[in-house]
């Protein structure tokens, strides 16, 4: 059996090792489209902000871990399919022959269509050659822009500060992390990064970036009410877009993502996809969903593997569920955080303290949840919504006071 | 044969010599707020539930680390994290269904048990035996087992 997997990230490197695993003798080839070793994105903030050295990026830390489990670790991108052959054909022109492949090759951040967009000192922060761009740009004192406060923006922002420049962030929605925050937690965020020196624009639009005669490389950040940002380095995290245009031609039913049923088998037999460029079962809403979050990227990688295996493994859909540290606040999100209609829904809310909870409940059971400033027990938050625990007479004291979450699970699952 | 905690809730009680012998261990301090093992207290019932990590085989803190900071001790079984490795990121703590990994803000680190390499100090702190440390097929973690795997958001695979 010959298993190709293109992507080398999270979601193709866990399926390379859950094959090997099942199957000592299966050729396994991994095709990663970026020169280094197979790293993780979300690693890249604590790159930036000194933590770590790219090597700690790494997903697997020896050297010889791929040659040691007997996986073909090559660098390639893949330009088109032809699943009837069993072919993948890389830029270049060398054909990779497959019984069955899996698709991983994730998302890239997607680019405003303003004009002056292209100029130098504009980038994503997506990739090590991204990092290394905007490590190279952010000195102390310059001045950044970061265009985007959701998920991600939120999360390279303690990174940008920490580099020493002066940071403004430009969100086109009436608030910060939108999806993944009500009004209540987006403004307590916004307070906090305006405590932490860094102005924040909602609401903004940027219009275009033009040359700026400050210092040299300087741009100006044209935004819609006419005002002008002076900058040395722009940052773009404005959302992402599948990497699917390989597949063109070749059958596989794209939306959002590939279209995956729940054995993560796209529409074309043989192949298959995991992680940030699937579109998935989605277990709040029973539907199908890109999450393009590192836990259901490495469970659909193992999911997918099984399937490509020959053992059947049905997918119970992946939890939308974030954490993430804003210059420092912690905040995290779970599930149907808005709730759902006919539910019930309770929070705490400490403006001094900034901290939030609130948790949405349809009938028995937890089916949402968010938190700010909340580091102890948060994983129960996922187990509750994710087991459907009946909540019995919890559910009452829970309304009273969200806080007792953890309490409630130990109740319902140990006395 | 691998040990693991059995925990007997019916003997605790509620003394927390196992939370100030976890903290004193791991982080230095006589603090039960450090501890990785924790006394919930159901007062109306009159219960005390000692609880922590099970070491779980599915161990989704240790499948969703981006870094490898999280691997299996193969004495103990116990999932370990290494903090030279560990960037914080945090999301073990929202992976793990049971809420047993914490943020650690003062480390900048996340922290769990880690069956203090073999001879758990929480079991030798309590004075009840509510905590022992015990052949593995003994512990009766059936109750974390069932929802562990209600948790599991792949079914396992049948062959
Ligand atoms: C800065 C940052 C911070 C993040 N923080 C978090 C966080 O805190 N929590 C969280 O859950 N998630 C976070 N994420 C998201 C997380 O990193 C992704 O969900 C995860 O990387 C998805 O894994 P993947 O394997 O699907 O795709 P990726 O990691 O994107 O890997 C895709 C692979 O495919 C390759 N590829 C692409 N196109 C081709 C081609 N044509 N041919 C060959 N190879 C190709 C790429 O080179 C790469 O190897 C963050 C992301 C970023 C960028």
């Amino acid at each position: 059996m010959q298993h190709v997997i293109v992507g080398a990230g999270p979601a193709g490197v866990v399926a390379a090792e859950t094959l090997r695993k099942g199957d000592p003798k299966a050729k396994i080839t991994l095709i990663g489209g970026e020169p280094e070793p197979p790293y993780s994105r979300m690693a890249i903030p604590y790159l930036l902000d000194g933590n770590i050295a790219e090597e700690g990026t790494y997903l697997r830390k020896g050297a010889k871990h791929y040659d040691a489990l007997g996986i073909q670790y090559v660098h390639g991108r893949a330009e088109s399919v032809a699943p009837a052959e069993g072919k993948l054909k890389l830029e270049g022109g060398d054909q990779v022959p497959f019984d069955r492949l899996l698709v991983a090759t994730g998302a890239r951040p997607i680019q405003p269509r303003v004009p002056g967009i292209d100029r130098p000192g504009i980038h994503g922060c997506w990739t090590l050659a991204d990092a290394r761009e905007i490590a190279k740009l952010s000195k102390s004192g310059s001045n950044i822009v970061l265009v985007g406060a959701g998920f991600i923006g939120c999360i390279i922002m303690e990174a940008l500060a920490s580099r020493g420049g002066n940071l403004t962030v430009v969100e086109m929605e009436d608030r910060m992390l939108a999806r993944m925050m009500d009004a209540t937690g987006g403004a307590m965020m916004r307070r906090w990064c305006e405590n932490k020196k860094i102005r924040v624009l909602t609401g903004r639009k940027v219009v275009g970036v033009e040359a700026d005669a400050k210092g040299p490389g300087d741009k100006a950040v044209a935004l819609d009410n006419g005002e002008k940002l002076n900058a040395h380095l722009v940052v773009l995290a404005v959302g992402v877009r599948s990497n699917v245009e390989f597949l063109k031609g070749s059958g596989v039913k794209i939306d959002h993502g590939i279209v995956v049923n729940d054995q993560m088998q796209s529409s074309v037999a043989n192949i298959y996809a995991a992680g940030d460029v699937a579109e998935g079962p989605d277990f709040s809403t029973g539907g199908h969903m890109v999450h393009a979050i590192q836990p259901t990227a490495v469970d659909h990688g193992r999911i997918a593997a099984l399937n490509m295996l020959g053992k059947t493994a049905h997918y119970k859909g992946s939890l939308i569920m974030n954490v993430l540290d804003t210059v420092g606040l912690i905040s995290s999100s779970f599930g149907k955080w808005e709730g759902t209609k006919g539910g019930e829904s309770s929070a705490a809310v400490d403006n001094d303290r900034y901290r939030y909870l609130r948790l949405e409940f349809d009938g028995d059971h937890l089916i949402g949840a968010l938190g700010i400033g909340m580091t102890e027990h948060v994983g129960v938050l996922r187990g509750l919504i994710q087991t459907k625990t009946a909540l019995g007479d919890w559910k009452r004291k829970l309304l009273a006071d969200p806080h007792r979450v953890m309490e409630a699970y130990v109740a319902r699952s140990q006395v | 044969m691998q040990k693991s905690l059995h925990i007997d809730p019916g003997k605790c009680t509620g003394c927390l010599q196992c939370e100030l012998a976890c903290s004193f261990e791991n982080e230095n301090v006589f603090n039960p707020a450090k501890s990785r093992i924790k006394v919930f207290r159901f007062h109306d019932i009159g219960r005390m539930v000692p609880y922590t990590c099970t070491q779980c085989d599915e161990a989704w803190c240790m499948k969703a680390c981006p870094v490898e900071a999280i691997t299996t001790d193969a004495a103990t079984g116990a999932k370990v994290v290494s903090d030279a490795l560990c960037v914080g990121c945090k999301v073990c703590t929202i992976a793990c269904p049971f809420g047993t990994v914490n943020y650690n803000a003062s480390t900048g680190k996340v922290m769990k048990c880690d069956l203090c390499g073999g001879d758990p100090e929480c079991a030798k702190a309590c004075p009840t035996q509510a905590i022992t440390y015990v052949d593995a097929n003994w512990t009766g973690l059936d109750r974390m087992r069932d929802w562990a795997a209600k948790t599991d958001s792949g079914a396992r695979a049948s062959a």
